[in-house]
């Protein structure tokens, strides 16, 4: 049986069966026959938000906490191009996002109408694939498309851009199960005999360490339980990149910290001095390498990933398995079993004992303040407050997201909502809604800086709306953070506009929105403040006036390697050179 | 110059490009890229060099299969080993590509290009261009008093080196299609 509809009853019926829930979005002239049906339906909650950068973000958001896709609809031009931000930045952080935009109708593409943008044009470079549906017939079939290529592979973003006639005019349905998606289906099996060239060098390796990454995540819960089972089978040491927090519990016993430019101590030793990593799900970013060449100089490697253009594409890799984690790490776990479970204990045991005496330098401890909150101990009261609850964590970017990543600890998967890749100011409000959106009853918090927060602070009419209770945790030292600390250790300490003069008054503001504030200025009153934030029923804005110029450490310096970390103030006197300075 | 002894105008300072240019060897591969054939597709493809910085020394796109709705782009790119590689990875994992080969590496190939020249001259030069262009096999396409329009078809080098010998002889203007290329056997 065929069915005959509209365009705009198409969406919703192709999202429908995509078993989509929640669309986050923003009406606008070229989408408002697909708003008609919005309205005349209730399976699927539409979102409004106060600007669509704050619908992608939600929908990241979403994506991130439950494994499905963020799904986005927006009009055509100015709608458009507001998300394009969000869309680069589901890209880069590998988010299943559907964005789906409308055009100017068909017949005048072209002539510079109003509202009319080129947005396939646009968005063709930061999306996996994008379309302009020009016929009603394949509207269906495309939308159900976007999806498969949406969440297979490498997840990201993609666009269906939909004309307006196209929306009004009648066609043939394409059912799901119709719809032809076999010409993109990336593999997702290992090569076993790279998959054993693994295990033979982990039965023989001296000094392995575990470098996982957003993959471990994005391949779902089943990929993470079988990390956790092979860590702890094995005993070798694992850290993970920004983008992994929480497949491996940071309390496991194994769990050597976040590595990097801002990591710890030993997670950054362990990767220099290792003789086997284990890259599973990373991308060998610069914020994880360093300096290239000076990059783990002793080991060999090995690379699971399920992007085959990830490997070998900043550091050479020994062996290269080009596949899905989950099932990567089945096999490899049953091979590894096959073989006699074997590792080289005694090796391992003296690889620990170093390991212990770096994780004795203490690499996170700071200096307690008498006369303001260091922001270090403002997120450490925090983590020690939610303990145990029921919590996901977003961030904005800078300093804050640093500390965050450093001192709360997650336990689970999907816990940890953050702009890595692209380091997107203004994610952490709009991501927070879009969590607590797919989550109605956890705690939800945004830890944020107040330059960043500013950037989106317009969303919080949404969560007012929607009566999502997100927590607005806001660093506030008012100053660009991070930008102030590259200032100060790169250019002399001229602190060229970076400090936020003329802020508004958060409680104010809070009470203005019709929410809760909360101000807290020293350290006495901190945890009754916290207490206070997590007991209040709504959403709070938290404004923690914090150390004005506290720096960021442990810290890399650009250009260098593992090994030359800097663990304080006193150490960063022209700590990186002219070549240095002008990597970003 | 800046405080940071970066000339003006250097790329020389991204993160990316702290390898020794001269390092590694420049190498020159053809690729066939099977393709949909649908609107933007060629966009896609090139706007993927453009982002990524890789070279673009040639380039051909056309549909090759109406009933299959597939287009044949063939590619002429230079780089070092790796830069090649991750060019291919690239390729490969877009939705609109099918297929990937690498004719440099895959074993013989043949390579062609087809070039119009129009030379511009009178007396003895005139006659010397006739004279090559029949060494060459380049037919006469179009001539008057004074010009010819050659057409030719072969390798790059053997279009670089007829424009070089035709260049003292009154050559005014070239137009090249690009190299078209099949692998040799079935």
């Amino acid at each position: 049986m065929t069915r005959q509809m509209t365009g705009a009853k198409m969406v919703i019926q192709a999202l429908k069966d995509q078993g989509v829930e929640v669309v986050f979005g923003y009406p606008g002239g070229a989408v408002l026959p697909i708003y008609d049906e919005v309205f005349q339906q209730n399976d699927i909650r539409h979102i409004l938000v106060r600007h669509e950068q704050g619908a992608i973000h939600a929908a990241e958001g979403y994506a991130r906490s439950t494994g499905k896709p963020g799904v986005v609809l927006v009009t055509s031009g100015p709608g458009a191009t507001n998300v394009v931000t969000g869309i680069v930045d589901a890209l880069m952080d590998s988010i299943p996002i559907v964005v789906l935009s409308g055009q100017v109708p068909t017949f005048m593409i072209g002539s510079d109408a109003f509202q009319e943008g080129d947005t396939v044009g646009i968005t063709r470079p930061c999306t996996k694939m994008n379309w302009l549906v020009k016929e009603t017939d394949k509207l269906a079939e495309t939308i159900h498309q976007a999806f498969h290529v949406a969440t297979s592979g490498r997840p990201g973003p993609v666009l269906v851009d939909i004309p307006k006639d196209v929306q009004f005019a009648t066609g043939t349905y394409c059912e799901k199960p119709k719809a032809k998606t076999d010409h993109y289906a990336p593999r997702v099996k290992g090569d076993p005999e790279m998959i054993t060239k693994l295990v033979e060098l982990m039965e023989t390796a001296e000094r392995p360490v575990f470098y996982t990454g957003g993959g471990v995540i994005n391949s779902g819960p089943g990929a993470s339980h079988l990390l956790r089972e092979w860590v702890e089978a094995t005993g070798f040491p694992v850290t993970s990149t920004l983008m992994g927090l929480g497949a491996y519990p940071a309390s496991g016993k194994s769990w050597l910290g976040m590595l990097g430019m801002h990591g710890t101590y030993q997670a950054n030793w362990a990767m220099h001095d290792c003789d086997l990593m284990i890259n599973i799900g990373a991308r060998f970013d610069d914020r994880i390498t360093g300096r290239i060449n000076a990059f783990s100089p002793d080991s060999k490697k090995a690379h699971i990933d399920i992007d085959p253009s990830s490997i070998n594409k900043v550091i050479h890799t020994d062996v290269p398995i080009v596949g899905d984690v989950g099932h990567v790490l089945e096999d490899a776990l049953k091979i590894w079993k096959s073989r006699g479970r074997k590792v080289n204990r005694e090796a391992i045991a003296r690889w620990w004992k170093q390991i212990e005496e770096w994780k004795a330098v203490n690499c996170l401890a700071y200096k307690p303040s008498a006369t303001s909150i260091r922001p270090q101990h403002a997120i450490a009261r925090l983590e020690a407050l939610t303990k145990g609850m029921d919590r996901y964590i977003t961030t904005e970017v800078g300093q804050h997201q640093m500390w965050a990543a450093q001192y709360l600890g997650f336990e689970d998967p999907n816990r940890w909502m953050t702009s890595g890749g692209l380091g997107t100011m203004g994610y952490g409000l709009p991501a927070s809604v879009g969590v607590q959106i797919a989550h109605p009853d956890a705690l939800v918090i945004n830890v944020a800086g107040e330059a960043s927060w500013l950037m989106n602070m317009q969303e919080m009419g949404t969560a007012m709306q929607y009566r999502a209770p997100v927590k607005q945790f806001i660093l506030n030292n008012e100053r660009l953070g991070m930008v102030r600390q590259w200032q100060e250790l790169l250019h002399g300490e001229r602190y060229s506009s970076s400090w936020s003069e003329s802020l508004p008054d958060f409680v104010k503001l809070a009470d203005a929105f019709g929410c809760k504030g909360i101000r807290c200025d020293n350290e006495a009153d901190l945890d009754d403040a916290i207490r206070e934030m997590l007991a209040y029923d709504g959403p709070v804005i938290f404004d923690c006036l914090v150390e004005k110029h506290e720096n960021c450490f442990p810290m890399i310096p650009s250009g260098n390697a593992h090994n030359q970390m800097l663990l304080g103030e006193a150490e960063t006197q022209g700590v990186i050179g002219a070549s240095g300075a002008v990597l970003v | 110059m800046s405080a940071l002894q970066i000339k003006k105008g250097s790329s020389k300072h991204s993160a990316y490009d702290l390898r020794d240019p001269n390092a590694e060897l420049i190498e020159t591969h053809t690729l066939a890229v099977s393709v949909d054939n649908e609107s933007g597709v060629l966009a896609r493809v090139i706007g993927l060099f453009s982002a990524r910085g890789y070279n673009i020394d040639s380039l051909t796109v056309a549909e090759v299969d109406h009933l299959g709705h597939r287009s044949r782009i063939t590619v002429v790119t230079s780089g070092t080993p790796q830069v090649i590689t991750q060019i291919k990875a690239q390729l490969e994992r877009m939705v609109v590509v099918h297929e990937v080969h690498d004719l440099t590496v895959e074993g013989p190939s043949v390579q062609r290009e087809l070039a119009l020249f129009k030379v511009k001259g009178r007396g003895e030069a005139r006659i010397e261009a006739l004279r090559l262009a029949e060494i060459f096999r380049a037919n006469v396409v179009d001539s008057t008093l004074e010009s010819f329009v050659f057409e030719m078809t072969g390798t790059p080098e053997k279009v670089d080196a007829f424009a070089e010998l035709m260049r003292p002889l009154g050559l005014v203007e070239v137009a090249r299609t690009g190299v078209a290329a099949l692998a040799r056997g079935a």
